[in-house]
């Protein structure tokens, strides 16, 4: 058997609160398969978002390994683990932090600045990203003057502009009416089908988690038992 | 970059009263700086347009005292002077009392040969030359009152009472900028004739000696053969360099000027501590976006050249403005109260440090913001906003 696209071992973490340490994830052990889907629950204050940004290389661990695709990330220094993450990773969350000063279609040219890349490559990558999301009408928009499902759709295709392996998604469709919800969680499906991204999605709402192939529950910092 | 440009210049503009208030503080800072600045120079401006090959000899007691005429011959003979003139301060006004400026009774021929600042048109000067009565003005006193070659100046005396008539013979021009062109010279010797008539006791006085010398360096040489040659006289004298006399003059208000820069300053410092408030205000309120471009992959650099760049554009804005309303500012300060300020010139110096004030505001109130972006973790930066 081939090793996990990504595999957490023994992942812990606490914070501090005053004096106290207050464990927030306690021995966390996960697979996660190339290709997979998978939507992480439970109630609020699990570690739900802890685990994510860990996983994301946004945060540190106090215990245990991440390794993805072959590089344990919680060895990576600051330089490195900032480089990591904008060649591995898309960020999708709740509020979609878009930047309101840019349109949307430089909001998904963005982190090509970044990159080695001509200002015309940028440009029509960017185009390409937004046709994706169905927002092709919308490249000159900024962010206020689009609905909240909109605006989750740019951060969508901002997130996958760098061609990332891994989507994370910290509650995308929380803030955001069915049909909206219904939209985002369709694209972020799309997404993991037809790109074969690995997504992994912080959710409250059953109907959403309906979409992942694989659903884990947290429960007071503590992974449940994978299903069969 | 562009993209970054772009993000830099239109969050500057984001929050448009606080930045427009920011702007007009700096504005103001920076006219209030490059004016005080110029006030100062103004001041100094008698010093800096002394010659260093130049000195003067006055009468050892005080200003007040007068020198015999018959010093001039002996002063000279004294090796290392190569030219000597002589005059009175004449202390008149034009009309009114307030009409006040400079006028000084001189020795027409050689006061012109040393005192070469001063330009005249060679037929002018021919005219003013030959003309007892004659007198000379400086272009903008001339402007001043309206006078003309060949007009007949009246002067009130307040020193040497009396009504003195001149007939205008040339006006001079200053050969740079830092020449006084507020000054009215005439004949000595019509001054010394009319004493001699009306008060005798006060006639073959002489305010000052102005002895030029071959080589700067020899001015200390000079000055100690000149005042042993009159040592236990009736009138002793004091000889120093033009600049050392003009010195004089200016440190009896040297406090006020050190006052009037230590206040500029502070004009500056005070931005300093608005513009910082204003950046602290708005990359604050901003956390989540910083952290969001965080993970994105912007790093401790691009934010920081983000938040200094933003901090540029309000401070260069407001240095700019600053800068061109400090031109018509000093055209004012020209036009009134140029009897005090004769040369009121805006220096590249003062520029320059409007510039240099613009760069150093925006980074002492980039460097905080800047630290703090950086130190913020992601997670705490994207949790404030859920
Ligand atoms: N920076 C921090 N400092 C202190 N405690 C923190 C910090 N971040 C998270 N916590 C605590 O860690 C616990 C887990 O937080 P986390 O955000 O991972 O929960 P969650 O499962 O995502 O909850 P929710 O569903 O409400 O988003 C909570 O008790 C939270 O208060
Ligand atoms: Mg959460």
């Amino acid at each position: 058997m081939s090793a996990p696209f990504i595999g957490i071992r023994g992942l812990s973490k606490s914070y501090m609160r005053g004096e106290r340490a207050l464990p927030v994830l306690k021995n966390i052990n996960l697979d996660i398969a190339e290709g997979e889907f998978l939507a992480l629950m439970g109630p609020s204050g699990s570690g739900k978002s802890t685990l994510l940004n860990l996983i994301a290389g946004i945060d540190r661990a106090d215990e245990g390994s991440i390794d993805i695709e072959g590089v344990d990330i919680t060895t990576l220094g600051e330089a490195s683990l900032t480089a990591w993450r904008s060649d591995h990773v898309g960020f999708i969350f709740q509020f979609y932090n878009l930047i309101p000063v840019l349109t949307a279609l430089e909001n998904v040219e963005l982190p090509l600045v970044l990159k080695e890349m001509s200002r015309k490559e940028r440009k029509e990558r960017a185009s390409l990203l937004l046709g994706l999301v169905g927002l092709s009408e919308r490249v000159d928009h900024y962010p206020g003057q689009l609905s909240g499902g909109e605006q989750q759709r740019v951060a969508i295709a901002r997130a996958m502009v760098t061609d990332p392996s891994i989507l994370v998604a910290d509650e995308p469709t929380g803030d955001l009416d069915r049909a909206s919800a219904e939209e985002v969680l369709n694209l972020m499906r799309r997404v993991n089908e037809e790109f074969g991204k690995v997504v992994i999605m912080v959710t409250h709402d059953p109907r959403a988690a309906e979409k992942a192939h694989v659903i884990r529950h947290l429960e007071k910092g503590v992974l449940n038992a994978a299903p069969h | 970059m562009p993209l970054l440009i772009k993000m830099l210049l239109k969050n500057a503009f984001r929050h448009g009263l606080r930045t427009g208030l920011t702007i007009a503080g700096m504005t103001i800072a920076i006219l209030a700086f490059g004016i005080l600045t110029t006030v100062v120079d103004a001041w100094y401006a008698g010093v800096e347009a002394s010659r260093a090959n130049r000195l003067i000899t006055r009468n050892a007691i005080s200003l007040t005292f007068e020198l015999p005429l018959s010093y001039y011959d002996k002063i000279r003979q004294v090796e290392g002077a190569t030219k000597v003139s002589y005059g009175n301060w004449f202390g008149a006004f034009y009309k009114e009392e307030r009409n006040f400026f400079a006028n000084f009774a001189m020795e027409a021929q050689s006061h012109l040969d040393i005192v070469t600042e001063l330009v005249l048109r060679p037929e002018e000067r021919d005219a003013y030359i030959k003309d007892r009565r004659g007198a000379i003005a400086g272009r903008k006193l001339a402007e001043r009152f309206g006078w003309e070659i060949g007009d007949l100046v009246t002067l009130t005396g307040t020193i040497f009472p009396g009504d003195w008539e001149f007939v205008l013979r040339g006006i001079y021009k200053g050969r740079d900028e830092t020449v006084d062109e507020s000054i009215f010279f005439f004949h000595w010797d019509y001054l010394n004739e009319s004493l001699r008539e009306t008060m005798p006791e006060r006639a073959g006085q002489v305010g000052f000696y102005i002895i030029e010398i071959a080589r700067p360096e020899l001015a200390g040489a000079v000055s100690k053969r000149v005042d042993s040659l009159f040592k236990n006289s009736l009138a002793e004298t004091l000889t120093e360099t033009e600049r050392a006399f003009a010195m004089s003059f200016v440190t009896m208000t040297e406090a006020i000027m050190t006052a009037i820069q230590l206040v500029s300053i502070v004009v500056i410092v005070i931005i300093m501590a608005v513009t910082a408030n204003t950046m602290a205000m708005s990359v604050r309120e901003r956390l989540s976006e910083f952290a969001a471009l965080k993970t994105l992959g912007f790093n401790r650099a691009h934010l920081s050249f983000l938040i200094f760049g933003e901090a540029m554009v309000i401070t260069s804005l407001g240095a700019a403005l600053g800068i061109a309303l400090t031109f018509p500012a000093a055209q004012l300060f020209r036009s009134e109260l140029g009897q005090f300020f004769p040369v009121f010139n805006i220096k590249p110096a003062t520029i320059y440090m409007d510039i240099a004030a613009a760069v150093i505001v925006a980074s002492v109130s980039a460097v905080i913001p800047s630290y703090r972006v950086a130190a913020a973790p992601i997670t705490a930066a994207l949790r404030r906003i859920a």
